[in-house]
């Protein structure tokens, strides 16, 4: 890093001081509105005129629309009603298949599908015209579970109703498995996830005078809105604009649904010419937006006496629901963790997206990984128990290190920190002490009660201690970032200020801080003198997608180069150096006056040293992987099953923390969010329909069932990322699940192969382990 | 529907007249009537908090509240934090120590938070306790940690700066907490 000459600012007082801005905890760029309650989500806007959107949607999971009714006894007037014969261009919604309608037309693929639209300037009217609409439908046998979709009686897509299969094979399994001394086989499923965003997804839809849309609303990426909203309505780019406004939590769940919801707001605009407000409420969100992938996954690995993986064979079938969306994607990382962060020369992944007749299933942070990282670390401590190892010792026996390959064949050249990570968090934790203590414990605590000397209140309660190791590629899989072809910029306000142009979505996570602390660090001025434009298709340019944890890394990358472009056309004009924020606005005003304008633009460039094929799926799958390893600490009640979360304790390698804070912040709620996901969270569902779509059985976890958070960050810098940052948002997702299944095995010797964990599942998988004893 | 409330309440200590139904929910009487968006909705059913406001005092979901019951009584939003421009100690505590992520559920967070520094003054809670009081209060973001954090940061600096004035003694006031309405499970 080239700080010394280039971070000196001169203060009052002429005293010459570095001042870095990376690495600080400044404050968050949107804190202030956010405490204030001064920060505008896209309900709390009113556009005159606007009308409220509904959405008719369906009752069954798969079937016929014969008839749609309309009550005659319903006032009608002023009710906008809009179906598929509305839609100026196509009906679909594109993502990879061009599979789903906007609105149905006949087929009834999935529960709660979008059928038909009302709008009303009353919302009340809008709500009761909804249930002046009678959908007539015929009933059709539906699949709704992965193993109907496998076994194919009912077809509903292709022969075998599979979305897209992907093979990863490396070395000679079959020789792999011949030399080993010890085979493991288990089954391991999770189901659904619900991001669970607070702020349900919203638009606001309006026809210009010029005959093009504007949508503004709560999303994560513009520009998949903005492509989706030009087929829908057949309209050249520059008559479509996005506007993202201030975002409450996306979790991947703003990713694709936005594009659904925008084509919906924007048809209801495009046929009354009023704008139109069409905001879900929970129940509403729930039962129809996207979710994590179920997953069922079967792993079989063969191991020398010691412990060193010698074969891996994972088979993973993922329910994408009705429609393609964004499943071959999450499938596709999904299988390219699904090793682990493991060195084994003899590999096989298979990996299948099946349809059902359930609302398609999207992103959720982690996008597939957690899935398989749940079912190798869950593997894992069946092996460790198997062969009677330590589960550390097994995994440091097998984590990758630098030089090893993936079971894409590529090297691991930089920032490799599996081993690190594990050597930080059992450090931290005191992983063989407590793993002894807890063990001392739990067995005088059985031989009190077999005595008959029970715990005040007569709770018999276990604690145990699990560990669970994970990587997460940082960016867009294999080819995916030359094909994005992401683009961001700086310009000069008009009052000389950087100002940030990029596509990027804040939704709270940080990214426009980190954005500020990036460039201020290259162009040698604080923070608080970059502004950040607002995403808007008609001001930024298409940086891409603010998911896959590219958005420091890669996003951060082209602002920081822009940065250094920017300062050096300055430096050029000014004929010498820029000395501070006073000094950048000075000299950048006297540009502005002298020579008008200026932006610059950086667009993404493959580093040369990236080969990936699409065709065999070789190749380097990611620029770099963060690591992440995690022990989690529990308390089981043996009678009722339930289980307390005494504490977290993760150690994770981000490359470099820009901003640390906000990056613990993440790692803190990631894991939550996966803690809930392996003991709270369940989807449940009857004939296709979800029957808890709301907050009183959709159980995330409160401020009681979070455990502290003991966060250690490590900074192996990776070189290809801005200051040798590596993505953060997703990895603490991915760890979580695999460490309470091993905890609690720990806690209680019960061996359980699904997610979540209930108290129901936990007592079932207790009496399990007293018949086989 | 036709019958309508004349509702006389005092909001963020201004004295408001509205005319609304009777059953309109007090969080959309705040939003649209009063045009303060700043308390947002979550669920509509009282488990996530986000609506919280104060109630004469006490933190209420405002989505269970029918208009009615807000006839003649105190409520705070998160726009009633702040006296002036200048954030409040909780409010910058939040900034500060990345109590905010998204921010949805921030405005009932801080107003829960705001009632139980109320309630504790001259002392600060414990972990324990700020997590007991805020279980009302969902956040997907944060992990709750930093959440507590803040808000025992921001008691610890209210209680310092109480000690710098003199002749202020601030005594903690003996009063059951009263559980919201709706968030008992």
């Amino acid at each position: 890093m080239t700080r010394a000459s280039t971070f000196r600012t001169r203060r009052p007082g002429a005293v010459l001081r570095p001042e870095p801005a990376v690495g600080v905890s400044v404050p968050k760029r949107d804190g202030a509105d956010k405490v204030t309650g001064r920060a505008l989500y896209v309900d709390d806007l009113k556009i005159p005129g606007m009308l409220h959107g509904r959405t008719v949607r369906s009752t069954i999971a798969r079937g016929i629309i014969r008839r749609i009714e309309f009550d005659p006894a319903f006032d009608w007037n002023g009710v906008v009603i809009a179906d598929h014969q509305d839609i100026p261009g196509e009906n679909c919604v594109a993502h990879v298949l061009e599979d789903q309608p906007l609105l149905a037309v006949r087929e009834i693929e999935h529960a709660d599908q979008a059928i038909l639209l009302l709008a009303h300037a009353d919302p009340e009217r809008a709500e009761a015209a909804l249930g002046a609409v009678r959908v007539e439908v015929e009933s059709l046998d539906a699949v709704l579970s992965i193993e109907d979709a496998l076994a194919a009686r009912v077809k509903i897509h292709g022969a075998d109703n599979v979305f897209k299969e992907y093979n990863i094979a490396r070395g000679d399994l079959a020789a792999g498995f011949a030399a080993a001394a010890v085979v493991v086989e288990g089954v391991y499923r999770c189901g659904h996830q619900e991001q669970l965003y607070l702020e349900n997804n919203g638009m606001i839809g309006e026809r210009t005078a010029e005959g093009g849309i504007v949508v503004r609303g709560s999303m994560q990426c513009p520009y998949f809105v903005h492509d989706a909203l030009q087929r829908m309505f057949g309209l050249p780019p520059e008559k479509v604009r996005v506007i993202q406004t201030v975002t409450g939590g996306g979790f991947g769940g703003k990713e694709d649904y936005p594009s659904v919801i925008a084509g919906h707001a924007a048809l209801l605009a495009w046929k009354s010419g009023r704008p139109v407000k069409l905001v879900y409420d929970r129940l509403e969100d729930i039962a129809s937006t996207t979710k994590r992938h179920p997953a069922l996954i079967r792993v079989r690995t063969g191991h020398s006496r010691d412990g060193t993986l010698v074969a891996t064979d994972v088979d993973v079938v993922m329910d994408g629901g009705a429609y393609m969306t964004l499943s071959p994607r999450v499938l596709s990382r999904g299988a390219l963790h699904a090793g682990g962060a493991y060195r084994c020369p003899n590999v096989r992944i298979r990996a299948r997206a099946v349809a059902t007749n359930t609302p398609p299933n999207g992103a959720f942070r982690g996008f597939g990984a957690p899935q398989t990282l749940y079912a190798i670390e869950s593997h894992m401590e069946r092996v460790a128990a198997e062969l009677g190892l330590d589960p550390l010792d097994l995994r440091l026996r097998n984590a990758v290190v630098r030089g090893d390959q993936t079971p894409t064949g590529q090297v691991l050249r930089e920032s490799v920190s599996a081993v690190e990570v594990l050597d930080r968090t059992a450090k931290r934790v005191g992983w063989t002490e407590k793993r002894r203590r807890y063990g001392r414990e739990n067995a005088a605590a059985e031989r009190a009660e077999r005595a008959g000397r029970f715990a005040p209140g007569g709770r018999r309660l276990r604690r145990g201690i699990g560990l669970a190791l994970g990587w997460h590629g940082a960016s867009f899989t294999g080819s995916g970032e030359v094909r994005l072809a992401a683009v961001a910029a700086l310009e000069l306000s008009p009052e000389g200020r950087p100002r940030v142009l990029a596509a990027s979505a804040e939704i709270g996570q940080g990214a426009i801080t980190v954005f500020t602390q990036m460039v201020a660090e290259r162009l040698g001025v604080a923070p608080g003198l970059v502004l950040v434009e607002t995403p808007d298709t008609d001001r930024v340019p298409d940086s891409g997608p603010t998911v896959a944890s590219r958005t420091t890394m890669v996003v951060g990358g082209l602002l920081e180069d822009c940065a250094r472009g920017l300062r050096e056309r300055l430096e050029l004009f000014a004929e010498r150096a820029i000395d501070g924020g006073a000094d950048f606005q000075r000299v950048a005003r006297r540009f502005l006056d002298q020579r008008g304008p200026l932006r610059v633009g950086r667009g993404y460039r493959k580093p040369p040293w990236i080969e990936w094929n699409d065709d065999t799926y070789q190749g380097d799958a990611y620029p770099c992987f963060s690591y992440g390893a995690i022990a989690v600490e529990v308390e089981v009640d043996l009678d009722t099953g339930e289980v307390r979360v005494l504490k977290a304790t993760t150690a994770q390698d981000v490359g470099k923390a820009i901003h640390p804070l906000l990056c613990t912040g993440q790692i803190e709620g990631g894991t939550l969010q996966g803690l809930g996901w392996a003991l709270l969270e369940e989807v449940r569902w009857k004939d296709g329909r979800i029957w808890n779509h709301q907050l009183t059985n959709y159980i995330i976890p409160t401020s009681m069932d979070a455990p502290p958070f003991d966060v250690v960050l490590v900074e192996n810098p990776f070189p290809g990322g801005p200051f040798g940052a590596k993505g953060v948002g997703e990895l603490p997702m991915d760890l979580p699940a695999g460490a309470v299944v091993a905890a609690i095995a720990h806690a209680t010797g019960a061996c359980v192969d699904e997610i979540p964990i209930t108290p129901e599942r936990l007592l079932r998988a207790l009496d399990g382990r007293k018949e086989t004893r | 529907m036709s019958a309508v409330l004349t509702l006389d309440f005092t909001v963020n200590g201004k004295r408001r007249r509205m005319h609304v139904p009777p059953m309109k929910r007090l969080l959309d009487v705040l939003r649209e009537d009063c045009g303060l968006t700043g308390t947002k909705e979550g669920c509509g059913e009282g488990e996530c908090g986000a609506c919280t406001v104060l109630m004469d005092g006490v933190p209420v979901n405002s989505c269970l509240v029918p208009a009615v019951q807000a006839a003649g009584v105190k409520i705070v939003t998160v726009e009633g934090l702040a006296k002036g421009p200048a954030l409040s100690v909780l409010q910058r505590a939040f900034v500060e120590r990345g109590g905010t992520q998204c921010g949805s559920c921030t405005p009932g967070i801080l107003v829960t938070a705001h009632a139980l520094l109320q309630r504790t003054k001259g002392r600060v809670p414990g972990d324990g306790e700020v997590r007991v009081a805020m279980a009302g209060n969902l956040c997907r973001c944060t992990g709750y940690q930093m959440i507590v954090n803040a808000v025992r940061a921001a008691a610890r600096e209210t209680q310092a700066s109480a000690r710098k004035r003199p002749a202020r003694a601030a005594k903690p006031k003996a009063g059951v907490a009263r559980r919201k309405p709706g968030s008992g499970r």
